[in-house]
């Protein structure tokens, strides 16, 4: 009895001693397929970490994204690893809000990560933040209505070539829209679209001296084209819609092309989901032949805050993650279509990968066309594709993007959103110092 | 015919009643008829037939877990309520039986703090919060709230205590009742409908403040606002287990409303009429 008694009295007292050992650290990210199956995935970091726990705690995007400015700022503490976006990563970095990621271990192999990615998340050569999925944009297209329409979509469209594609694809009433595009204002939605699509143009946010660029003619080129366009193509109440809405559009054949997100393309040619997963082609951003393409360059990555008492453990999960041994595991278990697109070089000469998923060269060429520095035919004092990384972006960007959004639906003309694009922009950079 | 008149007369009154009920629960009703489609019915437009497949039920239920925050809920809910009572009575109790020179200018000055949007002091409350180890805390976030929700209490208990006539106080005082037998025996008792109310409504407010219960929270002291915000997604499709998870939220607040609608009622139209 007294034997037994000891054991059990031991066993207790080794169980809370490992309890007092493990180190629990708290994950902040969003709601996307992605996240969610890596938070099934973590028996795997579990059992090679017996001595980390993970706590995770997932929010909606914005609300994410004001939760972990707010605790970084005031080093609060809350967070170990937080999914933070190429937007945010330049600019905390150059606050010191972020942590260097040099503990990643000696197989984490930095240089098989896309230079073009790696570049987003690097600040003077040091990378701040590892990405767990990289996108670019490209067109999604309905390869029997583009047959249908007598026209072959090329490799690398133009601009001119949609115009004509959508034009002959549009057939309303059998509710088909020749292109769907994003409307619904903010700076993460029409104006990733936009502003990605302004470069083809040779238009830019602001000149090497900040000064707004919105009364220029590549701007009034860049929203004339795009509001015609969905105004003869796009489909009803077109400024209400952002990635989801056109997503389910697409599924439901009810578009001829889209251009969107990279990372679209593994819903749209689903076949649980899709009604036409086996008719997509895809072709790279168009461009209007000034040497850049409409597509962007986003990673949503993992970073480790300033503030944290954990960094060790944050940097053994973070490497984790993004490892190769990681997107093995996904491909293990869930096959090589869900593995995170768009961070390794090495994923894309993956036979496998290639042959589950045949949007991969389309996708890595999309990224790897995207120079978050030179983003634009004309020099710029920026970094981002499809954004300004600067603080006041967030605010101004949705704001210009409610008056491009009105110019669609028709509220105000495409002069005047300009305009008051202007104005707004100037206001903003004159009140951030940036224009004295 | 008089009698005609007013039998059609509540027949549309009726009628104009069920209308603007319809409406204003609507919204919750299609959030639940929702919850029982599939992603691809939900973004597919109007629809109030669903397929009435549980899909998104179980997909929320094995994705966060519901129970957590819940209990969470529970306790963030009922311990600012009674941490507000605590404070309100009193302070609604001096208020109404013997009032000084600033008392309305106080009652307002209270109400103000009302008007102030929340966001205006996250970082005050943020840094308090973190310096006090509160962040992430249950007690932290249940004071909060009871801060909060303090002016709207101590208001309704206010004007319930000013229609108990002070004599009867008096009477008590004269029989030899102490200030606290005063509050205990004479003016709790008088004033329970008012406090019912007053309880259920601050409850109701506390389970759905849905700004600080998800800005000072992290893991441990989540409710289930923060189990809501989790479904919203960037990048695919989500209405359907949003709706899934509002539902499964909003449900429990719903039944106790539903029980408890009588006293609410009463107590929100107590001395309405004199």
């Amino acid at each position: 009895m007294k034997l037994c008694t000891l054991t059990l009295g031991l066993l207790s007292a080794s169980i809370l001693a490992f309890a007092a050992h493990a180190e629990s650290i708290t994950i902040a990210t969003v709601n996307n397929g992605d996240m969610v199956r890596m938070q099934k995935l973590t028996d795997d970091f579990t059992a090679k970490n017996p001595d980390i726990q993970l706590q995770w705690v997932t929010l909606e995007e914005n609300v994410l994204r004001e939760r972990v400015t707010t605790d970084i700022a005031t080093k609060g503490g809350q967070y170990d690893v937080m999914t933070i976006g190429t937007y945010e990563v330049p600019i905390w970095a150059k606050q010191s809000w972020l942590l260097p990621l040099d503990k990643l271990g000696d197989d984490y192999d930095v240089k098989d990560i896309i230079p073009a990615i790696a570049g987003g998340l690097s600040v003077d050569g040091t990378l701040y933040a590892a990405p767990f999925y990289g996108e670019s944009s490209f067109v999604m297209y309905r390869k029997d209505l583009m047959e249908k329409a007598g026209l072959t979509m090329p490799d690398a469209p133009t601009w001119d070539f949609i115009k004509q594609a959508a034009d002959k694809m549009t057939d309303r009433a059998n509710g088909v829209n020749g292109v769907c595009l994003r409307g619904k204002a903010g700076w993460g939605e029409n104006m990733a679209f936009l502003t990605a699509m302004s470069n083809s143009f040779g238009a830019r946010w602001f000149d090497e001296n900040w000064k707004p660029q919105f009364d220029q003619p590549e701007w009034k080129n860049t929203l004339q084209f795009y509001v015609d366009l969905m105004k003869a193509n796009g489909p009803e109440g077109a400024s209400s819609n952002g990635f989801n809405e056109n997503l389910a559009l697409f599924q439901q054949g009810k578009c001829g092309m889209w251009i969107d997100a990279t990372v679209a393309a593994s819903f749209v040619s689903d076949p649980k989901n899709s009604t036409v997963a086996d008719k997509v082609g895809y072709a790279l951003a168009p461009d209007n032949g000034l040497g850049k393409r409409g597509n962007w360059l986003w990673a949503w990555s993992l970073a480790i805050p300033a503030g944290t008492q954990k960094a060790d453990s944050a940097q053994k999960f973070v490497s984790w993650a993004t490892s190769k041994a990681y997107a093995e595991l996904v491909a293990s278990k869930e096959g090589w279509a869900n593995v995170p697109p768009g961070t390794r070089s090495s994923l894309y000469a993956n036979p496998e990968y290639q042959k589950a998923a045949p949007f991969a060269k389309m996708t890595l060429d999309s990224i790897n066309a995207a120079d978050p520095t030179h983003p634009t035919v004309k020099p710029v004092p920026y970094v981002g594709v499809q954004f300004v990384a600067i603080p006041e972006f967030q605010g101004l960007g949705t704001t210009v993007g409610q008056l491009f959004s009105a110019a669609l639906a028709g509220q105000t003309s495409v002069d005047d959103a300009l305009k008051q694009a202007q104005d707004a922009a100037t206001a903003t950079m004159t009140e951030g110092g940036y224009i004295q | 015919m008089a009698r005609a008149v007013s039998t059609q007369h509540k027949t549309i009154a009726t009628a104009a009643a069920w209308i603007v009920a319809l409406l204003v629960f609507f919204p919750i009703l299609y959030t639940v008829i929702t919850s029982f489609k599939s992603e691809q019915e939900a973004i597919q437009g109007f629809n109030l037939l669903p397929s009435g497949t549980m899909e998104s039920y179980s997909q929320v239920e094995a994705q966060n877990g519901y129970f957590k925050f819940f209990l969470n809920s529970v306790f963030l809910a009922v311990g600012s309520t009674i941490l507000a009572l605590l404070v309100a009575i009193p302070a609604a109790w001096s208020m109404a039986f013997s009032p000084g020179k600033w008392t309305k200018d106080i009652l307002m000055w209270m109400l103000s703090t009302k008007m102030m949007p929340a966001v205006a002091v996250l970082f005050p409350i943020y840094l308090i919060f973190r310096d006090t180890g509160l962040l992430d805390s249950r007690i932290g976030l249940m004071i909060m709230l009871m801060l909060i929700n303090l002016p709207i209490v101590v208001w309704m208990l206010y004007t319930y205590f000013r229609e108990i006539p002070g004599e009867i106080l008096e009477a008590a005082r004269m029989d030899g009742a102490s200030l606290w037998k005063e509050i205990v025996y004479v003016l709790t008792p008088m004033a329970v409908p008012g406090i019912a109310s007053t309880m259920l409504l601050n409850i109701i407010l506390a389970w759905n403040e849905a700004f600080w219960t998800i800005r000072l929270t992290t893991t441990e002291a989540a409710p289930l606002t923060a189990f809501i915000s989790s479904f919203s997604s960037p990048q695919g499709l989500f209405w359907a287990k949003l709706s899934a998870a509002s539902t499964l939220a909003i449900a429990p607040i719903l039944i106790m409303g539903w029980f408890s609608q009588k006293q609410l009622v009463r107590g929100l139209t107590f001395g309405a009429v004199k």
